[in-house]
């Protein structure tokens, strides 16, 4: 039977909620490949975050406690998972596709020989074996990729793919994961907030956000005057802070901030998955674009193509018109 | 410091996208290529501590005769010299694959530091820096958003960015594999001295032979993935598109916003 290992993150005793989406994921592949799931987790003294995987329809939660693995470090993490690879040979490894999990995965794919198959949002049974879907050029695009040859296979899967409360609940037995001799192999020095002081907008109730479409930061003034019409928070895109046109506390996504309005506007914002997932819990989003298939569309309530030079302004005027 | 810098060509962000005939992959013709978005920063990046070092940079692609240019900007904004993997058998290759040329490419440059993007823009591995890390038995890290080389050039202070806002501060020691995330820096604009200047600056081509590779490790065949086919994802449902000119739409939408989503 081919085994699935799911490689789960924690923190603070608790599972990451990616984590509870590997395991649905591994528990669905599992089911099309055959085996059964076992969850793996490392740390040192994670017992809280090992009950609540037991609490899961699982082979057996396996726990590698070691010292080194107290806080994360690919050093670590690789040292201990690789030779536990080598030695169960589970045919598919499961882990979120998380920044934690990126930073190592790779690392622990070429000291095993695996297969990488980075942030997979679907998999199938198909000829030869499992055929994964994974995005790309930025989610335009996906890609249907199978895997060749022998070894295992490493996945990570992305952020909403895989719902968590899909996971199967059942009681699994917790065990643990021998782990030889390791080694951090970063100094640890510390944690900071990006920013500091930071505008809040997750309790925007309005978000006017802007991206890479706007063209430059003289080019941000009719986005304002949008803004105040709609009495909005402005937010943008991560290439518009990198660019230096709006400061890093206005950003939306993986690395910004979470917001969850009644209304978003998505201007010049192409729709790739670091910035949905930062306003996946907006209620009507309107995108606004000149590319027809931009990915923005896919999520948004309206749509509307064309210069957002022209429909900007445009907007404004309609709004303030309608307000009387 | 001697330091390699991984870049990657890709098609530019704005490019409108057509799927090629075979489905394998984009159209290439007609598309317009540019340097991957981190990449220009982790350029930036090794200029700057080359010239706090007086250093020198070497720039590393892998890719075909198009990806000329793109070494071409990076020595004209300033890096001394460029090493393409050019021949056939190195291309379409996926991470571990095209992690592995890199590597073995970077082994014979002698250097104290290699820096890669975080991600490339298209397909997106997010792993090819931590591959060749792993090649060379360096220490890595992904997501780097602040790079200090500390005194005595033996290690690093490195900022990495967590999700949601974050950042996790370490020491590495050097040489390190440090893959850099966009907005580290302000990347340079190339002069007409640089244009000038990179002419003349030795573009390496080196085979697989002679970076002691075997075709079956690299490349498409020495890869473990294979695409089957890309595709425009269906989006679902996906928006309502709003018809006319942009006052047109405008009035619609705020309208629809009234009365619809009730949202206004
Ligand atoms: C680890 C990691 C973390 C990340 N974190 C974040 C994050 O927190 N937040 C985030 O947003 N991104 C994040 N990103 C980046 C993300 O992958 C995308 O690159 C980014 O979201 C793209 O921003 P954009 O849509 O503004 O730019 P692009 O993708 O370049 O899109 C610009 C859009 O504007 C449109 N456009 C251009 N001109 C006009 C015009 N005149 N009128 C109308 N439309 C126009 C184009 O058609 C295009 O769709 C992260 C990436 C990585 C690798
Ligand atoms: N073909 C290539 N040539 C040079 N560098 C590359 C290549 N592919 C990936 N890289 C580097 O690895 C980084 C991560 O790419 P990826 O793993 O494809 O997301 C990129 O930002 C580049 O710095």
């Amino acid at each position: 039977m081919p085994a699935v290992w799911i490689i789960l993150q924690h923190r603070e005793g608790q599972l990451h909620r990616m984590a509870r989406e590997a395991i649905a994921a591994g528990q669905q592949l599992a089911e099309i490949t055959g085996g059964r799931p076992s969850a793996v987790l490392l740390g040192h003294g994670a017992g809280d975050a090992a009950t609540e995987a037991a609490a899961y329809d699982l082979e057996r939660v396996l726990v590698a406690d070691h010292p080194a693995l107290e806080r994360y470090t690919p050093g670590a993490y690789v040292g201990a998972l690789a030779p536990a690879i080598a030695a169960a040979g589970p045919a598919y490894v499961v882990a979120p596709h998380t920044y934690q999990t990126v930073d190592f995965l790779p690392r622990l794919a070429q000291a095993t020989g695996a297969a990488l198959v980075p942030e997979a949002i679907a998999f199938e049974p198909g000829d030869g074996g499992l055929v994964f879907r994974r995005p790309i050029m930025e989610g335009k695009l996906q890609a249907r990729v199978k895997v060749k040859g022998e070894g295992p296979v490493l996945l990570s899967v992305q952020s909403g793919a895989f719902p968590a409360d899909g996971g199967r609940a059942g009681e699994a037995p917790v065990a643990s994961l021998e782990v030889g001799e390791i080694a951090a192999d970063r100094e640890i020095l510390g944690v900071e907030q990006v920013g500091g002081d930071q505008v809040d907008l997750s309790k925007a109730e309005v978000v006017v956000a802007v991206g890479r479409g706007v063209g430059g930061a003289d080019k941000m003034k009719p986005i304002e005057e949008l803004a105040e019409v709609l009495g909005a928070d402005v937010g943008a895109s991560r290439p518009v802070i990198d660019n230096g046109w709006l400061p890093r506390d206005r950003q939306i996504g993986s690395s910004g901030q979470t917001v969850a309005p009644r209304l978003y506007f998505a201007i010049g914002i192409s729709g790739a998955i670091q910035h949905l997932v930062g306003m996946k819990g907006a209620g009507c989003v309107v995108a606004i674009n000149k590319d027809p298939s931009a990915p923005i569309f896919g999520v948004a309530r309206y749509g509307l193509v064309g210069d957002l030079h022209e429909i900007v302004p445009a907007l404004t005027e309609a709004i303030r018109e309608a307000k009387g | 410091m001697r330091i390699a810098v991984c870049i990657k060509q890709v098609p530019d962000t704005e490019a409108r996208l057509r799927v090629r005939k075979d489905g394998l992959w984009v159209e290439e013709e007609d598309l317009p290529f540019v340097i991957n978005e981190s990449d220009n920063y982790a350029l930036e990046e090794a200029l700057t501590i080359a010239e706090k070092t007086a250093g020198e940079v070497v720039v590393v692609s892998l890719g075909p005769e198009r990806v000329k240019d793109a070494l071409r900007k990076a020595l004209a904004l300033g890096a001394s010299r460029a090493v393409h993997l050019a021949e056939e058998a190195f291309q379409g290759g996926d991470a571990l694959a095209t992690g592995r040329a890199l590597a073995a490419a970077i082994a014979g440059q002698e250097v104290d530091l290699v820096l890669t993007g975080s991600q490339s823009d298209d397909v997106g591995y997010g792993a090819t820096g931590s591959v060749i890390a792993g090649h060379l038995g360096w220490p890595h890290a992904w997501l780097v958003m602040g790079l200090e080389i500390e005194e005595g050039g033996t290690s690093a202070r490195v900022t990495r960015e967590m999700e949601s806002g974050m950042n996790e501060i370490f020491r590495l020691q050097l040489p390190a594999v440090i893959e850099v995330q966009a907005g580290i820096n302000h990347p340079r604009y190339a002069s007409l001295k640089g244009i000038m200047a990179a002419k003349r600056k030795p573009i390496e081509r080196p085979s697989p032979a002679d970076l002691g590779l075997e075709a079956s490790q690299i490349g498409a065949a020495g890869s473990r993935l294979e695409v089957l086919e890309v595709a425009f994802p269906d989006s679902g449902e996906g928006a309502e598109m709003l018809e006319g000119d942009a006052a047109t739409m405008a009035r619609t939408l705020v309208e629809k916003l009234q009365r619809e989503a009730r949202v206004l």
